[in-house]
């Protein structure tokens, strides 16, 4: 069993690592989507192990369920707070207390730099809905820290 | 039945396949931007560095532990330690005649729990944020050591055995700065 502040620092540090000193807009942009695509990594596998016992999904709502639900609450010890959809394939997940940021500041003063601390989590979502057979993007927007919001939105072919 | 009810018990098992598996990603990562496996020993190393100098922090404030006495109390810490993050029980061997170095036995280090290394990777020390993490967090309690690898079980040895060197005591403490 790791510790979650272990496991906290360890993003945090990913986070300095990838998003330390940008040289210029282009490269940072570019580093925040290899934390990204760490996430995605991540996500992908991990919800490969977290499905296994599970019954088929009935559809891509059902899909959205288990990650605010389940996937959500394994990662993090709670669901998203809120989830809704246009049915059309654009769904918004609400955290009104979003882990990372708990353990960063919950004032306004740093809104600028906040963001870079989603791009891992937006990478898990899209990981595991990669998985589970969804193909999206999805985003990140703080609304107040420690609230925040994630937007996926599927891509249909 | 319900989906919840599959795993609901399993929630401390997941946060150590979260841990290991973002740990997986990242040194993939970092091995795809990097072509040199010596780069990425550095950069885990300075990662668990600056790891090491915030963790020990929540390590005093949760045991309230008091100044280590000798280095085998050090060693003894970073058994619990270990045990409090980590889930590791290691064993500590192998002391030297004169007490400044000594082993830490490394079994079920969850970080490697799904871990295979290609043979073309052979410099890559995966787990190095653990030595970086040890001296980070050492030096903040003013203790320099040096921490390294000589028996890997990913490279084929039957254990992983880390070794921790005694430096020197530092007496003023001096501002952490990157290296």
């Amino acid at each position: 069993m790791v510790d979650d502040v272990f496991f906290d620092l360890l993003h945090h540090e990913m986070v300095n690592v990838f998003t330390g000193v940008p040289c210029n807009e282009a490269s940072a942009e570019m580093n925040v989507s290899k934390l990204e695509q760490i996430g995605f990594m991540t996500g992908y596998r991990l919800s490969e192990k977290a499905t296994k016992d599970c019954q088929r999904f009935k559809d891509e709502l059902d899909v959205m369920k288990f990650i605010c639900k389940e996937f959500w609450s394994s990662l993090f010890k709670k669901q998203i707070d809120n989830l809704r959809t246009n049915h059309q394939g654009v769904y918004v997940l609400l955290d009104n207390k979003f882990r990372f940021l708990t353990q960063i500041t919950t004032s306004k003063q740093y809104m600028e730099i906040l963001p870079k601390y989603l791009a891992f989590t937006c990478g898990l979502i899209r990981g595991a809905l990669s998985n589970l057979g969804v193909v999206s993007v999805v985003t990140g927007e703080v609304v107040q820290s420690p609230s925040c919001r994630f937007q996926v939105q599927v891509q249909r072919s | 039945m319900s989906r919840s009810t599959v795993r609901t018990g399993d929630t401390k098992k997941v946060s150590s396949d979260l841990f290991a598996l973002t740990y997986g990603s990242l040194v993939s990562q970092m091995l795809k931007d990097s072509d040199n496996p010596e780069e990425v020993n550095k950069q885990l190393d300075r990662m668990g560095y600056n790891i090491g100098l915030r963790l020990v922090e929540d390590f005093l404030a949760k045991t309230s532990t008091p100044r280590c006495l000798d280095f085998k109390d050090v060693a003894e810490k970073l058994q619990t330690a270990f045990k409090m993050y980590a889930g590791i029980n290691p064993s500590v061997v192998n002391w030297s005649s004169s007490s400044d170095e000594f082993s830490l036995i490394l079994d079920n280090n969850p970080l490697i729990e799904y871990v295979e290394l290609p043979d073309h990777l052979s410099n890559l020390k995966y787990c190095n944020i653990i030595p970086g993490i040890i001296r980070g967090a050492l030096e903040m309690v003013q203790i320099e050591v040096t921490a390294w690898f000589v028996q890997d079980y990913l490279k084929g040895d039957s254990t992983t055995e880390l070794r921790v060197k005694f430096i020197k005591k530092l007496e003023e403490a001096l501002p952490p700065g990157e290296d």
